[in-house]
């Protein structure tokens, strides 16, 4: 993977743009020293770091406002940053840019139940909006699994899902108005507390973008009412196969769970050694089912739940009787990553959503993959809606196994994309998944997406060297050229 | 000399507006015409009809995805679904009969072009949380898709989102997907009886946060609720709150049960069942109370936070002579007012709660007269019109319909 040439320029001015920001952003808003520097150098894909040219941690939307617009007038690039916690490298520095860090935007400003949401800043965590409401039988759906830190601006930039968001939806659905600041500085409004403004859905342009578009410094999102109970069912298969036809048997009769979570057996064993979840070990694959609502349906659809495992050929049937019990069963999967971390200095965190129907063929040949890379893989799965995350087992400090791990990753991905699938369910392309894109789009679909990003940046300087493994001048995309036949129409039906 | 272009597959779809980008004129794009009289009137002197567009080319019930061309007509989508027992969970409104048209002449890429949804719009969301992927042919004559047919996908932009709810002003499109969803088992509805818009707004807004899972919310004042074809609404003699919840049979009897309970402080109550459910909510999905013959008064579709739709369709009604009745529990007022009234006052009346009026029926005149959509500030409106010249430069798609310029 490689980024951008840094521009020389840019870093000669180094000094100089580090004191017009100090006008903005007065006191200890702007970090310049290398040591401070350091913990921006990467995000959550920790694989690559480039330390930033500066840090600016604004604490008003005026700021905000100001430090893009110097930005814009100086040709500064500029990485928005929340928590820094995508997998995908979104948050990724440049060498010659700014980190625009959201962290103090960490307020939560309106709660309105009536209306049933709640507005707030960028750098509040996904989990503290739901925390603040909790109390009153409220919450905030979408549940990435880093929840705990990230934040709901780096949400909004990416889309992110969750277990839940087969029932209750991805941020996008979750989300009804914003307050942006445009690369050169502009604020706007989209939304507010009413559905469905009408004009371009520029809301639905804005979340999932990758930071390339605009600064997120306000977020109205929707509050949803906490269902009565949630019990979980927690199921063992002796095979995938089988394990998937129970996934396909489940939605077929009509149940959506509030999630429904697989894992393979290198991913059990982890998860089992590391927190002692209860996990059957002596199975190949693992369901994890919940379902939310009121008692009575709950009950009557775990009983279903439980008619279809078994004849599907489920070897294990356990029902949680008790929060601390189904609270057990997530314990596992939700430990997953870490667990899978104390078995390998390393790992590799992929995100391919595929059709679920073709999950035993991707994973026989994600084996055989397995084989001919020499490097393990164990396999979590958001199985009710396809979306895949196998963890590549490495080691950072033998010479050449990253680069030999990015590669097996881009064979799954590819697989991913052959078998019907796409790139990414929830991870975002970043830097990570850039220089794939070309295995799911032709360069006419790449360049339309590519002149959404010359309507609200068309210099380039919001998060360049994401997303798109090329980028084309805007003037250059904004041409015409008419690919017109020879006659007019000569097969077209006309009346 | 205007011309009718109708093309049976994406090739022909490319070449009709490559010719209409050479040519720099622009095209009316149409599906199943219903919605036709919605938007500023245009002056497109030929016309791409995508009606031929049909067909289901994918439908994998267990993966909740479905692929047809955009030309097929919604209630083919329908019948297809309910083999499996599923559905398209945002309720697409068929607005044919309130534009004077005929019933169940809306099409799959019609709705999604359009971003409509019914009154379960306040539990599964709107056309645009449904649209999974497209192919379409941009302005610039070229062929590009976006999204997939899974159901979970961050890959790129999502410019389903763009294409929802432009009004074809960006493509034509030649392919969609869409999510789709198992259809409840069993659908009950509480109605309360006597409410006004306010203490009906706070009846729908108890239901509302109350963990029994309301699917949709309606009030229907007295006139209005009397020209319903659902007996115990018309025959109740009072304004109607509608409080509906669907699921798993025994789980919306519970739930039917404890919302009549909690529910009875706000008036009288009763419940319909499926067949009556079906026909009430269809009656309020297709804005039917509005749609009744010799009924010409303008109509328009304002959406509004929920607590402010109540006092907003007072308001208005009484200020400019009309009737508004309310869904997606307060926050959507449908207002009908005579064509003469002073449509200022409307988007006036939004004031600081926020929120946005479209002009949904009126002649052609008035539609020329004053904006159909909600103006936008100029930082959006400057987003807009360079949205619109990525995709279409030379103005060919549908120009002007949403907005003069776009």
């Amino acid at each position: 993977m490689e980024m951008p040439k840094p521009d020389d320029g840019v870093m000669a001015r180094r000094p100089e743009i580090a004191a017009a920001l100090r006008e903005i952003v007065p006191g200890e808003g702007v970090i310049v020293d290398e040591e401070a520097l350091r913990p921006y150098e990467s995000d959550g894909l920790t694989a690559y770091k480039t330390l930033p040219l500066i840090v600016v941690l604004p604490e008003r939307v005026e700021q905000v406002s100001r430090v893009l617009r110097y930005c814009h007038e100086n040709g500064v690039k500029v990485v928005p940053r929340g928590a820094g916690t995508s997998l995908s490298g979104g948050a990724l520095p440049l060498a010659d840019g700014i980190i625009l860090g959201l962290a103090k935007f960490n307020r939560i400003l309106e709660i309105d139940y009536d209306n049933r949401c709640a507005v707030v800043q960028p750098g509040v965590t996904n989990l503290g909006i739901t925390d603040a409401v909790r109390a009153d039988g409220f919450y905030y759906a979408p549940d990435p699994s880093s929840q705990i830190a990230c934040t709901i601006g780096g949400n909004i930039a990416e889309n992110s899902g969750g277990v839940h968001c087969l029932k209750y939806g991805l941020t996008t659905n979750n989300v009804l108005g914003l307050e942006v600041v445009m690369m050169d500085g502009e604020v706007i409004r989209i939304g507010g507390k009413h559905l469905d403004s009408e004009g371009y859905d520029m809301l639905g342009l804005l979340t999932g973008s990758e930071g390339l578009l605009g600064v997120v410094t306000e977020v109205t999102v929707r509050l949803l009412r906490a269902p009565e109970i949630a019990r979980a069912v927690l199921v063992g298969f002796p095979s995938n196969e089988a394990a998937g036809a129970c996934v396909a048997g489940v939605i077929g009769a009509g149940i959506i769970p509030g999630g429904m979570e697989m894992m393979d057996r290198p991913a059990i064993a982890a998860a089992e050694a590391f927190v002692e979840a209860g996990y059957p070990l002596d199975v190949e694959a693992l369901l994890i089912v919940e379902l939310d609502g009121p008692e009575s349906e709950v009950d009557y659809l775990i009983e279903a739940v439980e008619g279809i495992a078994k004849d599907n050929g489920a070897v294990s049937i356990r029902v949680s009787n008790s929060e601390d019990e189904r609270a057990r069963f997530w314990a596992g999967r939700k430990a997953a990553f870490p667990a899978i971390g104390r078995i390998s200095p390393d790992y590799y965190c992929m995100d391919g959503t595929i059709p679920r129907s073709q999950l035993p063929r991707v994973l026989s040949r994600m084996a055989e993959l397995s084989e001919i890379y020499g490097l393990r893989v164990a396999n979590v799965f958001h199985a009710g809606d396809g979306n895949l995350h196998p963890l590549i087992l490495y080691d950072a400090n033998k010479p050449g196994e990253l680069e030999k791990t990015e590669e097996f990753g881009a064979e799954i991905l590819k697989l991913c994309v052959e078998v019907g699938g796409v790139l990414t369910g929830e991870h975002g392309v970043g830097v990570e998944k850039r220089d794939l894109m070309g295995t799911m789009f032709t360069e006419d679909d790449l360049n339309q997406q590519q002149r959404v990003k010359c309507v609200f940046d068309p210099d380039s300087l919001l998060n360049p060297g994401k997303v798109f493994p090329e980028l084309h001048r805007c003037a250059e995309l904004g041409r015409v050229h008419i690919k017109r036949g020879q006659m007019r129409f000569p097969d077209l039906p006309r009346f | 000399m205007a011309t009718l272009l109708k093309p049976e597959n994406v090739d022909q779809v490319r070449e009709a507006v490559a010719w209409a980008a050479a040519e720099e004129t622009p095209l009316e794009l149409v599906g199943g015409g219903s919605k036709r009289a919605i938007g500023r009137p245009g002056n497109a002197a030929h016309t791409l009809d995508l009606s031929q567009l049909t067909g289901i080319t994918l439908y994998e019930a267990e993966e909740l995805v479905l692929s047809a061309g955009p030309g097929t007509p919604i209630a083919d989508i329908h019948a297809a679904l309910a083999e499996q027992s599923q559905e398209l969970a945002f309720e697409p409104p068929d607005y044919g009969p309130l534009l004077g048209q005929p019933e169940g002449a809306g099409t799959l890429g019609g709705v999604l072009a359009a971003n409509l949804a019914g009154p379960r719009r306040i539990k599964a969301g709107a056309a645009r949380d449904h649209f999974l992927g497209f192919i379409a042919v941009s302005g610039r004559g070229e062929v590009f898709k976006s999204g997939g047919r899974v159901v979970k996908n961050v890959t790129g932009y999502d410019l389903c989102k763009a294409m929802a709810g432009s009004w074809g002003t960006l493509g034509a499109m030649t392919q969609v997907t869409v999510k789709v969803l198992p259809a409840a088992a069993k659908t009950r509805t509480v109605l309360v009886f006597g409410c006004d818009g306010q203490t009906a707004t706070a009846a729908m807004t108890k239901a509302l946060q109350s963990p029994y899972e309301v699917s949709a919310a309606a009030w229907l004042p007295q006139p209005l609720a009397a020209q319903s074809g659902v007996g115990y609404v018309k025959d109740s003699g009072a304004s109607v709150a509608a409080i509906r919840v669907e699921g798993p049979g025994p789980s919306v009897e519970y739930r039917c049960d404890a919302l009549r309970t909690q529910l009875a402080a706000f008036g009288e109550t009763e419940e319909l069942h499926g067949h009556n459910s079906g026909a009430f909510w269809r009656e309020v999905r297709d804005v039917r109370p509005f749609a009744v013959a010799g009924d010409t008064r303008a109509v328009w579709k304002i959406s509004v936070p929920p607590q402010s739709g109540a006092a907003l369709a007072m308001e208005l009604s009484q200020a400019l002579g009309g009737e508004a009745f309310l869904d997606w529990g307060g926050g959507l007022v449908w207002l009908a007012v005579p064509i003469e009234a002073d449509h200022a006052r409307i988007r006036a009346a939004l004031g600081a709660s926020g929120g946005h009026a479209t002009l949904i029926r009126a002649p052609a005149e008035l539609r020329s007269a004053i904006p159909v959509f909600q103006p936008q500030d100029p930082g959006l409106a400057r987003l807009s019109q360079r949205l619109k010249e990525g995709f279409d430069p030379r103005g060919v798609l549908n120009p002007g319909r949403m907005y003069a310029g776009v």
